[in-house]
């Protein structure tokens, strides 16, 4: 028997709203807001409310998923990269660095979204940034 | 007191009378629910307060019924407060717990917290720690009361408009455990909408709530608009207690007014 309530924050949005993930043998059974949180304070949104139903939801993907004759197909993590960088590589060269934009999130850490911009400027030559947060 | 406490949960687990008992820990720097098990350190044990007397409490009614629903057979402890208790004494009734199961151990509040609840009994009848603290009369209510009909309904339209419909009331509330809410039904409740239907979302939990409230308070405290639920159903059970001479998990086997038919049980 292993009931354990694991604080962690919520990666919907920015705000950063701590919750105790309850699991019971290795399933989550619940989400229960973490009252001397600075941030939320015991409260939360109803997407918060929610999240130990996404986390090992079935519908969840795992693996990438790559179109290929009009279908999604199941690839590996090599091939869909590959991809990515063919297609970004070809638009750089064909149509110039500002022809890509990049578009980051709030769910993501600071160190994570520092990546992507470095990546952008560095990597691409582009200053086309954006944030979910500003949509 | 916690030091009571912790004996009591040494005794309950190394005689092996319980599997597990759910109660407080220290962690992180927080405090959250627990289940604590044989060998286990109970040096991290808490009894939810933190700045100030139960300000960290939990709904460990409902770990608990989650832990039993997976682990029928066995018999946990489990530690509650005057209104845990009377939510056991509902939980029993409503067959979501069975009494032979669950060993509470029973802490009073400190009068400070029963004030602040307006607690009407703010100790279990089966209490391991503590001294009984009076029972508070119920100002909130009254002062609402002072109110004429024209100032309580536009006072209720203001405060449920502020609704952002997070159904927290209904998540962090230990004697909600319907499979099935009446609020995700869209016949009563529009879905993704907002403002919240007024009044009928509010209105239906408080009618749900009405025999069932044990007023521990945790729905106010999660609500992120600041929407007085406690008062709402504390007026609720008023009514209860004036009709039907109830009140929600004070008497262990009391049946419920709202599930009774025919007439009036002689007194």
């Amino acid at each position: 028997m292993d009931y354990r309530n694991t604080l962690t924050t919520c990666t919907y949005c920015g705000c950063g709203c701590n919750f105790f993930l309850e699991s019971l043998d290795g399933r989550l059974t619940g989400t229960i807001p973490c009252k001397t949180a600075p941030v939320n304070e015991g409260k939360l949104c109803i997407k918060g409310w929610n999240v130990h139903q996404f986390v090992q939801s079935e519908k969840r993907l795992t693996r990438p998923l790559m179109r290929k004759n009009g279908e999604l197909v199941e690839v590996s993590w090599d091939e869909a990269l590959d991809f990515a960088v063919s297609g970004l590589k070809a638009v750089k060269e064909g149509t110039g660095p500002d022809a890509v934009g990049f578009l980051t999130s709030a769910k993501v850490t600071n160190e994570e979204n520092y990546l992507m911009q470095k990546f952008a400027r560095a990597g691409v030559g582009t200053n086309n940034i954006d944030h979910c947060a500003r949509l | 007191m916690i030091d009571r406490v912790k004996q009591k949960i040494n005794e309950l687990l190394s005689g092996g009378s319980v599997k597990g008992v759910v109660a407080l820990a220290n962690a992180n720097g927080h405090v959250a629910p627990c289940l604590f098990q044989k060998g286990d350190d109970l040096q991290h044990l808490s009894l939810g307060d933190r700045e100030t007397s139960g300000d960290a409490r939990y709904p460990l009614n409902k770990v608990l019924t989650t832990i039993a629903r997976q682990y029928p057979d066995d018999v946990f402890g489990v530690l509650v407060r005057g209104c845990d208790e009377r939510g056991l004494h509902i939980l029993f009734r409503l067959n979501q717990l069975v009494a032979d199961k669950v060993v509470p151990i029973g802490i009073s509040c400190p009068e400070t917290l029963a004030l602040q609840c307006e607690c009407k009994k703010p100790w279990p009848d089966d209490m391991t720690a503590g001294e009984k603290s009076e029972g508070v009369a119920q100002k909130r209510v009254e002062a609402a009361e002072a109110r004429d009909m024209k100032q309580r309904f536009d006072y209720w339209v203001d405060q449920f408009s502020k609704c952002i419909k997070c159904y927290g009331c209904r998540d962090i509330c230990p004697m909600c455990f319907c499979r099935e809410c009446s609020l995700e039904c869209e016949d009563l409740v529009s879905k993704g909408d907002l403002p919240v239907d007024i009044p009928v979302f509010h209105l239906t939990r408080a009618m749900h709530m009405a025999d069932r409230c044990i007023d521990c308070g945790l729905c106010e405290e999660a609500c992120p608009a600041d929407i007085p639920l406690r008062l709402l159903y504390k007026k609720t059970s008023k009514i209860m207690n004036t009709e039907f001479g109830f009140t929600s998990g004070m008497n262990k086997n009391e049946t419920s007014p709202l599930s009774m038919m025919g007439p009036a049980p002689k007194k």
